[in-house]
């Protein structure tokens, strides 16, 4: 179908909640200090979201429980470091090593599991998970080991005609702001393109998938592959935010919150839960910190509330039925 | 155009299909029919790929497409419905169609190009007007529809229907019955049924399988007069 009309291209390229988010996240660092945060909180959450939405192409459209992802994430930030140690300090190497590291990661563990469903592709990514996050730990020489990768240096962007010095953060958060809005909106076409429609179709019906002509290991593989790059992205974003690389964002609880984001948010429903689980997420950690240290507790009976009385997640409160017609 | 010689199957100790042999012509409306647990269906998975003969040899075309896995077997003009319902339930009856469009299948690993493509099929099996229901919200009879629907999207050459009226009563089964008289005259169908007098009526060429091997074939009308299918309560058609 070609996008006639304005509104139909208005819906198929940048819909109402990514119109909201974008105004989210480009009007935040003219208010947050007035509601009592901070901006590099900013900087946090549109890199979680990257990594959230990037994941949930793989939990929401392919049905595919990846509970190891943190994996990617780590590799991508360990990538990040160790290419600005041991290659060159340019930030553009850095960031396509830490996206080129993550799919590598991906691509080989998604070779294993592919063939895989429910429960047994579950077990089989925590397994890999582990696997990276242990070799991160005691990997020394590369690593080093749980202190991690120290240090890392907030590089400039250097866009030929312009150079900007990320270690003012203002400006990392506008470098951050525009990579989140190419992902967010390269997800978004992806997610609806053939691809992510073909995703979905697996995920609701495999075997008939097969019978209608598709190589579905191939489509599972590649969505863990690009779950992965991206995973892998925002981990070097991370990285360069946070400059250092630790193996503590590998571990199997740091994998678990990703899970938690996009179903909280309503991932399996919407494209969109992510961004609100994520969001939820770090407002937990920020607001209901500063009262208690037992916040993730709180956290964690939300996400228990919502799988029992709102499995669909937060999303499905907006989310309008489609009516049969009569 | 389509034929599978002296296939055999068994499942653990158990004997599914024996030296079963079956010709498909071009342009006719072939029918398999038998008790339950006659091997009819796994017959069926055979000849579509889901699994493979242990022995036997399956062409389509004069090609050799023994073990071939589903996927590449749908390629070649081959489609199939199932007896138990496989939709995508969560897509609308339109998207359901849209993903089995070769178009769809060709350009599936496009990450940036628009999802959609224009098809008559929907109207064809009678589901004009409810192109943005979702699937799981059809009723049965408009489910079995989009069953067919769906196998037909992919524009066969060769259709391969498992028991399109299974749970339909009178009316449903009547009017599977107009669609599948109609399809006939552009597609070869093969098609597995229970109710004799749907299949009697439709078919030109008629397989009876019984314990894994076919006992008697031929047309309607043949097989109303041989004393195997008689004495199997087929003959009381009329």
């Amino acid at each position: 179908m070609l996008l006639r009309t304005k509104g139909d291209w208005l819906a198929g390229w940048a819909p109402a909640p990514m119109l909201a988010t974008f105004a989210l996240f480009a009007s935040l660092p003219f208010w947050i200090k007035g509601v009592g945060l901070y901006p590099y909180l900013g900087v946090e959450v549109m890199i979680w979201i990257i990594y959230a939405l990037g994941f949930n192409l793989l939990l929401g459209y392919g049905g595919l429980p990846s509970f190891g992802h943190g994996a990617f994430f780590g590799v991508g930030a360990y990538a990040f470091g160790l290419a600005q140690f041991h290659l060159a300090p340019n930030l553009w190497l850095c960031l396509g090593a830490a996206v080129l590291a993550g799919g590598l990661a991906g691509a080989l563990a998604a070779l294993f599991i592919s063939h895989r469903r429910g429960i047994y592709y579950a077990l089989l990514t925590i397994a890999f998970g582990q696997i990276f996050w242990f070799v991160a730990i005691k990997w020394h020489s590369v690593t080093r080991g749980e202190d991690g990768l120290l240090n890392i240096r907030r590089l400039p962007a250097d866009f030929g005609f312009a150079a900007f010095a990320l270690d003012k953060l203002e400006h990392l958060y506008w470098f951050c702001f525009a990579l989140f809005v190419l992902v967010v909106v390269f997800l978004w076409r992806l997610a609806n393109a053939p691809f992510g429609r073909v995703l979905s179709a697996i995920r609701q019906n495999e075997t008939r998938a097969r019978f209608v002509g598709y190589h579905v290991w191939l489509y599972k593989w590649l969505a863990f592959v690009l779950s992965a790059l991206i995973a892998g992205l925002a981990g070097g974003l991370f990285a360069l935010a946070q400059q250092s690389a630790y193996p503590n964002v590998m571990s199997l609880h740091q994998s678990g919150i990703v899970v938690m984001m996009a179903l909280v948010g309503g991932g399996l429903l919407s494209f969109w839960g992510p961004v609100i689980g994520a969001v939820l997420f770090f407002l937990a950690r920020d607001l209901l910190g500063a009262y208690t240290e037992a916040w993730l507790l709180w956290y964690g009976l939300l996400f228990m509330a919502i799988v029992l009385f709102k499995p669909e997640g937060l999303a499905g409160l907006f989310h309008v039925r489609s009516k049969p017609a009569a | 155009m389509f034929e599978a010689s002296r296939l055999h199957k068994r499942f653990g100790q158990h004997v599914v299909l024996e030296d079963v042999s079956l010709r498909f012509e071009a342009g006719r409306l072939s029918g398999i029919m038998g008790p339950n647990g006659a091997g009819k269906t796994t017959c069926f998975n055979l000849l579509t790929g889901r699994y493979a003969p242990d022995r036997g040899k399956v062409t389509f075309e004069g090609r050799d497409i023994t073990g071939l896995p589903p996927r590449a077997i749908a390629r070649l003009g081959i489609s199939r419905s199932f007896q138990v319902m496989n939709l995508f339930d969560d897509y609308s009856a339109l998207d359901n169609v849209r993903v089995a469009l070769p178009e769809t299948r060709a350009r599936g690993l496009s990450m940036l190009g628009a999802f959609g493509g224009e098809t008559d099929v929907l109207a064809r099996v009678g589901l004009a007007g409810k192109e943005n229901v979702k699937a799981k919200s059809l009723s049965y009879g408009d489910r079995r529809a989009l069953e067919i629907g769906v196998a037909l999207a992919a524009r066969p050459r060769l259709l391969f229907l498992d028991e399109p009226t299974a749970g339909l009563g009178t009316e449903g089964t009547a009017r599977i019955a107009r669609l599948i008289a109609q399809l006939k005259r552009s597609i070869t169908i093969v098609m597995i049924e229970h109710d004799m007098k749907f299949l009697f009526g439709l078919a030109d060429h008629i397989y009876v399988m019984h314990w894994g091997q076919v006992i008697a074939q031929g047309s309607p009308a043949m097989l109303r007069a041989n004393p195997w299918v008689q004495r199997s309560n087929l003959g009381q058609l009329g």
